[in-house]
């Protein structure tokens, strides 16, 4: 299966070497629950990590440790050289600057036009010039396929068009990180698969460092089995050349604690009976073309 | 015993972080960066916004006041000074508090309902992720707007409120406007003046930084945000009735 799109990607990266976030022994509590005990992971520059599990098992809550919104009770959060855990508010939006997250359901500004939620951060937070960041917002529309949208508002947008134009908010200042809540979660298979053909582009074609939560099996299994590579002036993503596609990990949360860590192949492999009861047949069902020998 | 000493666990912990918050927007009103745009917004959505029902309130409490004033002067055969108890009531205390309720309906809980609807659904969050305070982005304009407008909105709603009162006078009471307005010009002294601004000022930013406080602390999806939205209505009406009654005995000791 592969697909084509003749508009050029923009460039998305900051800088090759920017985009690391290291995970030592961090726990986290909301009252008496315990929701991250001793959690450790690291996702190299350019890699992308596939974060999944059981509805509360914690997912969402390491993107906002990522990204300063949650403080954690111990360990170390390392975000592009930082340490996030004891930096300020205001120490944190130099970090925030080179990652871009995109929310469960989008989150989009309801009072802002698409345009205006795209370009927020460099209207807003940055002394570019208008015709730049306008310029800079019909680009990443058009990467997401919505460049026609650009004066709707987000209440006249369908769910799988309010999550593009989240991961065209998130790309517009090019950051090195994008962090992915559920992102196709309550979406059409199609317009799914359109989200996750996104993900495997920035992954592949411009080597953001991504994390994906979600417990879509489908979509985590059609990232790691897919990737992305330039066709003249557009790009193809089709099933992976090799066993799987590079550069891609999944990390697996059970009762706080990590229940797996590693490539798609030795999920496969591990035998546990959690990790079998959660992700089933569906590796053996999405992923038969993607198996190692 | 346990309930209550949880309940005052958790108010403490309710003042302690509004204090907080309040703190916040003092750092936010010293150090940029500065949203003036939104600022000027906010100055239309409370100012502006709330200009009908302030000179409804204000046109129908004069007029009343006169019409009550008037039976119970007619006592003493002293009608005529009815200008005088409008004045004083509505630039000392009606115009103020009634204005401060008002805004406190109408502001209050569309500040409450729009930051609360902004947290359930991640708003806040995407603020932040993408590099802006919402203290300064959201709370700070929208308490400068608060804090500027609640005067001016007061002073509006004495204006009408003292013009209501002369209508009465004029065609019920049968008191000449030129007798009214003469008492209403006696009857008021500097000192009312600094009450009735003092005392609107305050409850500006009062009304407007504990709306933002409770709409900040929402949780519980779309019956949070109703929640909050109560919450934020009651507990503000509250804090106007007791702020006043506390403002009204200091300014009495300092200034009279």
């Amino acid at each position: 299966m592969s697909r084509t799109d003749p508009k050029p990607p923009p460039n998305t990266r900051t800088s090759p070497a920017a985009g690391a976030i290291q995970f030592d022994r961090v726990s986290l509590a909301f009252d008496e629950k315990e929701v991250l005990t001793e959690v450790s992971f690291e996702v190299p520059p350019g890699h992308l990590m596939v974060i999944l599990g059981a509805s509360g098992a914690g997912k969402s809550t390491i993107l906002r440790l990522i990204l300063g919104l949650l403080k954690p009770d111990g360990g170390r959060i390392i975000v592009n050289g930082h340490e996030v855990g004891g930096m300020t508010e205001r120490e944190l939006m130099t970090v925030r600057a080179d990652v871009g997250m995109v929310f469960q359901e989008g989150a989009l500004f309801d009072s802002l036009t698409v345009r205006e939620n795209v370009g927020y951060r460099l209207y807003e937070e940055t002394k570019l010039p208008l015709e730049e960041v306008d310029r800079r917002v019909e680009e990443v529309l058009g990467y997401v396929g919505l460049a026609e949208y650009v004066e709707r508002m987000p209440s006249e947008l369908s769910g799988g068009q309010r999550r593009r134009v989240a991961i065209a908010r998130a790309l517009a200042a090019k950051p090195g990180t994008i962090l992915y809540d559920e992102p196709t979660t309550g979406l059409d298979p199609i317009t799914a698969t359109a989200i996750d053909d996104e993900i495997v582009k920035l992954r592949d074609l411009e080597s953001v460092t991504s994390i994906v939560v979600t417990h879509q099996l489908r979509d985590a299994f059609y990232i790691a089995g897919h990737e992305a590579r330039r066709v003249g002036e557009g790009y193809e993503v089709h099933q992976a050349s090799s066993a799987l596609a590079p550069r891609t990990t999944f990390l697996m949360l059970r009762d706080a604690k990590v229940a797996f860590q590693g490539r798609l192949d030795e999920l496969r492999r591990v035998g546990d009976p959690y990790l079998e009861s959660f992700v089933g047949d569906t590796i053996d069902l999405l992923c038969g073309n993607a198996r190692t020998a | 015993m346990l309930a209550l000493s949880a309940m005052l666990k958790r108010a403490a912990s309710e003042v302690q972080e509004y204090l907080l918050l309040l703190g916040q927007v003092v750092a936010g009103l010293v150090r940029g960066p500065r949203y003036w745009r939104d600022v000027v917004e906010q100055l239309d959505v409370i100012g502006v916004g709330s200009l009908v029902v302030v000179l409804l309130t204000g046109v129908f409490t004069g007029m009343v006041l006169a019409l009550q004033s008037g039976m119970t002067l007619d006592q003493f055969g002293a009608r005529s000074v009815v200008g005088r108890l409008v004045s004083a009531s509505m630039v000392r205390e009606l115009g103020p508090v009634l204005t401060a309720l008002m805004v406190t309906g109408r502001v209050g809980s569309g500040i409450a309902a729009e930051l609360g609807s902004m947290v359930v659904t991640d708003q806040i969050a995407a603020l932040r992720s993408l590099g802006t305070d919402p203290i300064r982005k959201l709370v700070v304009p929208r308490v400068i707007a608060g804090t500027v407008m609640l005067p001016v909105l007061t002073i509006i709603a004495d204006a009408v409120g003292i013009l209501g009162g002369a209508i009465i006078s004029q065609f019920q009471l049968k008191v000449a406007f030129s007798v009214y307005w003469n008492n209403v010009v006696a009857g008021l002294f500097f000192q009312d003046i600094w009450m009735g601004l003092i005392k609107p000022l305050v409850l500006g930013f009062v009304i407007v930084s504990f709306a933002c406080h409770v709409g900040l602390k929402t949780t519980g999806g779309t019956q949070g945000v109703g929640r909050a939205t109560t919450n934020a209505v009651v507990g503000a009406s509250v804090a106007v009735l007791a702020l006043d009654f506390l403002l009204t005995k200091a300014i009495i000791t300092f200034l009279y």
